[in-house]
């Protein structure tokens, strides 16, 4: 993964640097990370391609992380599961491969309607250079197209918490047909009812052939080329965007489909690719953009003029700081990311407020102590933290919902706020409730 | 390479984190990539802690591994002393970390800390969550306690007598994100007091180094969840002659034995033989005759090896089931676990193996299962009935209620929690007679509230593993088929029951040599094995 190189300072630890003068504060800081590592991506990934298995390889530790998190829902056929490398894999006593091999087939037959396997590396399958490319080219060839047999990395070491979706998406890339048929091609998982109401959109502007990747099901992947003009729903989608280059297609420059304004923009970016005139980007935009005024006031009354710290998670912090800040009318005390990738977030950049802390990386504990001293009036962060802070008396928004949630679009930007308003309105309402 | 679908235990630097977050003044740095800070989540959401774990993970990443790893790990330990000024320092390993073995322990060691720094050695691709926890324990309590004298010949656990105080023992075990263990220190507390007994150290749960170095004052010591404690009794039995009971108090009939051998151990009279049915609702909620329609339920019961052994005796003895499965994943007591099932006729299954687990529960066609969170996706699977008796568990049951496990009151929630799946009994008689309700249909339980049953695309239990089962017999002597008449009237058997009579029906069809099942056979078979 393309990376720029780090300051020697921030690596020793502690140190945050100033990187460059864009209006925003860029900073970055490294230390001990709170973050979730790629793997959890599986936790929606197999609620969007229902057909499709994960398999991690790796140790109990993996195992154990996807079933706290999902294993609260309960599964009568799972979807996911751990090959847990034992002493003797590592001893080298057994074939790594052979093994591998071996899981797969006990998999497959428990599992015939399963049509897209994807072979998830971690750390110690990482560290110990497990070749789960070969491993799944060897295991297609078996299957003589039965089931698809894909493999990308979700390693704690390599990615964190949403980059694992950019890894699977990434992983598809090269299976997808080609074809120079003029295209809209929406990249990053939606929800649903978000994706059909964003193609019924589309079309009402004039695009009419409008797909999505991840598809539905693993097996109707869309097709890709010259003709494919890309809008990026999600943030992290580094790798992803990189492969679809390579494949000819064209990525739109835009901000994210967060808030009504992020939302306009990324429809008008794609209306322009496609030569739409003005008065019909009006006709369609305009109802829905003063009916997404309307929904967004009770929650801009909450909202505006409250201080946000926002701790890095998935990368929707960028987008969701501007939202917060432009339409809601919030004060942001520092947004942080895991990590930020300068070119697929310049327009976010542009539409912040100059001298926004943008905070890239981590060093936990002296993140808190910025948070404690700033007593911002809500922080979104992870669970690891929330219910810590809230006991400290600091309101929170846990972070990961917002992956879960139907957020993207025009029609969503009160949802969106609403999400930052209820743990702001349940204090409101506990409070009164102490007091009588 | 093993394919687990669901683990039922975490790696054991999880056992390691309960103990320490369970404990006050107790610090873990924790070798560890980016990422493994998920187990936080365990502590933060499941338990619902105010607080995070007291843990500083290095969170080491890809570009960390060209470095310098081992100064990582320094510059963790220096920090997370500095900031938390712990009074002991836990140091160790995820299974990441001791591939690349920088021997944090030994690191942390030459740091000329003023501080007790354990050293965990926690075998990750070997070993799991509650050997990490046990072996845990033990090294904090040996690294805490090796200075002080031993003389295991000069302990007396009558001592109290003379010194005219109460008895006085120690709770060890209980522990965040064990089962229950908050309620269960409550019970076991007031149990005590009635009986004159003081609590000296509970540990790991809210125990700080200070109540450690307290360890060998007590009498006695309880060691109520062996999982976690009975490496640590049985080195203070060795180092400081205090005995421990082996009695775990859950139920009626063991929380009696419980107080006959702890009171035997400290020297006091025998208890009360009726304190359990005088203390406890549960022999009179298992004798009143609503509870007739309970006896000879099948039930399966898997789950840690101190859950199963009580949850098979209330069951047994207690509550009037038959016993048709037990098993659980705890190797270590995989002894007395055969021998339980020994004594109920059965071979235990010890297993960490969800699909084997399944597999049993499939073949063993229980009315309901007793398990872990893990079997409440098999029960899903199969249609059948499930309470949760067991770690691994979830957010479900850290609840904010009172819900004890064991001692008296412990009883009561067991009883409410193990009957509240099973078909009421009016229900059940009326759905046997009557099979063509449009709202009360096969395999519905209303008092569940919802309309379950069938209708909901569940697959009708047992009836995928019994279809597999007759195929699997081509290789045997006789193919089975089932006759339109003889499937209309295995249709007939109440809901629960059916994947039973299904599999006795076929298993006599074969002991018999006929090759067709009609309404006949199953009736044959019937009256065959109620004989």
């Amino acid at each position: 993964m393309a990376r720029p190189a780090r300051a020697t300072q921030a690596q020793q630890g502690g140190g945050v640097q100033h990187l460059d003068a864009m209006s925003a504060n860029l900073l970055k800081e490294s230390g001990p990370r709170e973050v979730f590592c790629g793997l959890t991506s599986i936790v929606w990934l197999h609620r969007r391609m229902p057909d499709a298995f994960f398999l991690v390889v790796g140790s109990r530790t993996c195992a154990h992380l996807i079933q706290s998190a999902a294993g609260v829902m309960i599964f009568a056929e799972p979807r996911f599961g751990t090959a847990i490398l034992s002493e003797r894999d590592l001893a080298g006593l057994a074939d790594a491969h052979d093994e591998l091999k071996r899981v797969v087939r006990d998999l497959l037959a428990r599992r015939p309607e399963i049509r897209t396997l994807f072979l998830v590396g971690s750390c110690p399958s990482e560290v110990i250079k497990l070749d789960l490319a070969r491993a799944s080219e060897q295991l297609n060839q078996e299957m003589e197209g039965r089931v698809r047999v894909v493999n990308y990395s979700g390693s704690g070491i390599e990615t964190t918490f949403t980059q694992g979706e950019d890894g699977a998406l990434s992983a598809l890339v090269p299976m997808l047909p080609t074809s120079t048929e003029r295209q809209l091609l929406l990249v990053g998982t939606l929800a649903d009812a978000v994706e059909d109401r964003l193609i019924t959109l589309f079309k009402r502007l004039g695009i009419d052939t409008v797909r999505s990747l991840p598809p539905r099901q693993s097996t109707d992947l869309p097709p890709v080329g010259p003709g494919t003009k890309v809008l990026l729903c999600q943030p992290f989608l580094s790798d992803t965007t990189r492969r679809l280059r390579d494949r000819g297609a064209e990525i739109l420059p835009a901000p994210y489909p967060l808030g009504a304004e992020g939302s306009r923009l990324w429809m008008e970016a794609a209306a322009q690719a496609w030569d739409i005139n003005a008065a019909q980007i009006r006709a369609t935009l305009d109802p829905l953009m003063e009916r997404a005024r309307l929904a967004l006031e009770p929650h801009r009354q909450k909202l505006a003029g409250k201080r946000i710290f926002l701790l890095p998670e998935s990368q929707l912090e960028l987008p969701l700081a501007r939202f917060l800040q432009r339409e809601c009318g919030m004060d942001l005390v520092e947004v942080g990311t895991p990590y930020l990738n300068r070119d697929l977030m310049r327009s976010e950049l542009e539409l912040l407020p100059d001298g926004t802390r943008v905070m890239e990386g981590q060093h936990v504990e002296q993140q808190l102590d910025r948070v404690r001293d700033a007593r911002p009036d809500l922080v979104v962060c992870g669970m690891g933290l929330a219910n810590p802070l809230e006991a400290e008396g600091i309101a929170t928004k846990w972070s990961i919902e917002l992956v879960f949630s139907p957020i993207h679009g025009i029609d969503q930007a009160g949802e969106l706020a609403e999400l930052f308003s209820r743990p702001l309105h349940r204090h409101q309402l506990l409070a009164a409730g102490r007091q009588c | 390479m093993d394919l687990t679908l669901w683990t039922y235990e975490g790696p054991p630097h999880v056992g390691a984190m309960r103990i320490a977050a369970s404990m006050k003044g107790v610090h873990y740095v924790l070798h560890a990539p980016q990422g493994d800070t998920y187990a936080d989540l365990l502590f933060t959401m499941i338990e619902r802690r105010g607080q995070r774990p007291p843990v500083t993970y290095t969170t080491f990443q890809a570009r960390d591994l060209g470095g310098d790893t081992a100064e990582l790990v320094k510059r963790h330990v220096r920090e997370a002393v500095e900031r938390f000024e712990p009074d002991a320092l836990l140091v160790g390993e995820s299974c990441t970390a001791e591939l690349i073995q920088d021997q944090p322990g030994a690191l942390a060691c030459g740091m000329g800390l003023n501080l007790p720094v354990v050293t965990l050695e926690l075998p990750a691709y070997s070993k799991k969550e509650n050997w990490g926890a046990a072996e845990t324990l033990y090294q904090l309590v040996r690294g805490l306690l090796k200075q002080q004298p031993a003389n295991p010949g000069a302990h007396n656990p009558t001592a109290w007598k003379e010194e005219q105080r109460r008895p006085r023992v120690n709770l060890l075990g209980p522990s965040l994100l064990g089962f229950r263990c908050r309620d269960d220190v409550l019970e076991v507390r007031k149990l005590l007091d009635r009986h004159g007994i003081e609590v000296a150290v509970v540990m790991p749960l809210d125990a700080s180094v200070a109540d450690v170095m307290r360890l060998p004052d007590a009498d006695v010591n309880v060691c109520l969840y062996p999982e976690i404690a009975e490496s640590s009794c049985s080195w203070l039995e060795r180092t400081f002659g205090q005995p421990f009971t082996r009695t775990v108090p859950i139920g009626v009939g063991a929380t009696t034995d419980f107080l006959a051998e702890l009171r035997a151990l400290l020297g006091m009279e025998p208890p009360a033989s009726d304190e359990g049915a005088q203390q406890s609702r549960l022999p009179w909620y298992s004798e009143s005759v609503d509870s007739t329609y309970l006896t000879g339920k099948r039930v399966f019961i898997f789950g840690d090896g101190t859950h199963v052994l009580a949850a098979a005796r209330i069951a047994r003895r207690e509550l009037g089931f038959e016993v048709v499965g037990l098993g659980t994943y705890s190797r270590e007591m995989a002894r007395p676990v055969r021998a339980k099932a020994k004594e109920l006729g059965l071979e235990a299954l010890i297993s960490d193996d969800y699909l084997a687990v399944e597999a049993a529960m499939a073949e063993a066609a229980p009315e309901l299962v007793l398990g872990t969170q893990m079997e409440r996706h098999s029960a899903k699977r199969l249609g059948i009935p499930c309470a949760v008796i067991s770690t691994p568990m979830h957010v479900q049951d850290v609840p904010a209620r009172y819900s004890p496990q064991m001692g008296w009151e412990g009883a009561n929630v067991i009883f409410d929690t193990w009957v509240h799946p099973l078909m009421m009994g009016l229900e059940e008689h009326l759905i046997g007679m009557f099979r063509h309700d449009f709202e009360f249909v096969d395999g519905h339980q209303s008092h569940l509230g919802h309309l379950g049953g069938l209708q909901s695309g569940q697959p009708e239990p047992n009836a995928a593993p019994a279809m597999t089962a007759v195929a699997g017999d081509v290789s045997g002597e006789t193919t089975l088929t089932w006759t339109a008449d003889g499937e209309a009237e295995l249709k007939k058997i109440p809901f629960f029951v059916r994947g039973k009579v299904r599999r006795n029906t076929e298993t006599y069809a074969r002991e018999q040599g006929r090759g067709q099942i009609d309404s006949e056979t199953l009736y044959d078979a019937k009256a065959h094995f109620s004989a």
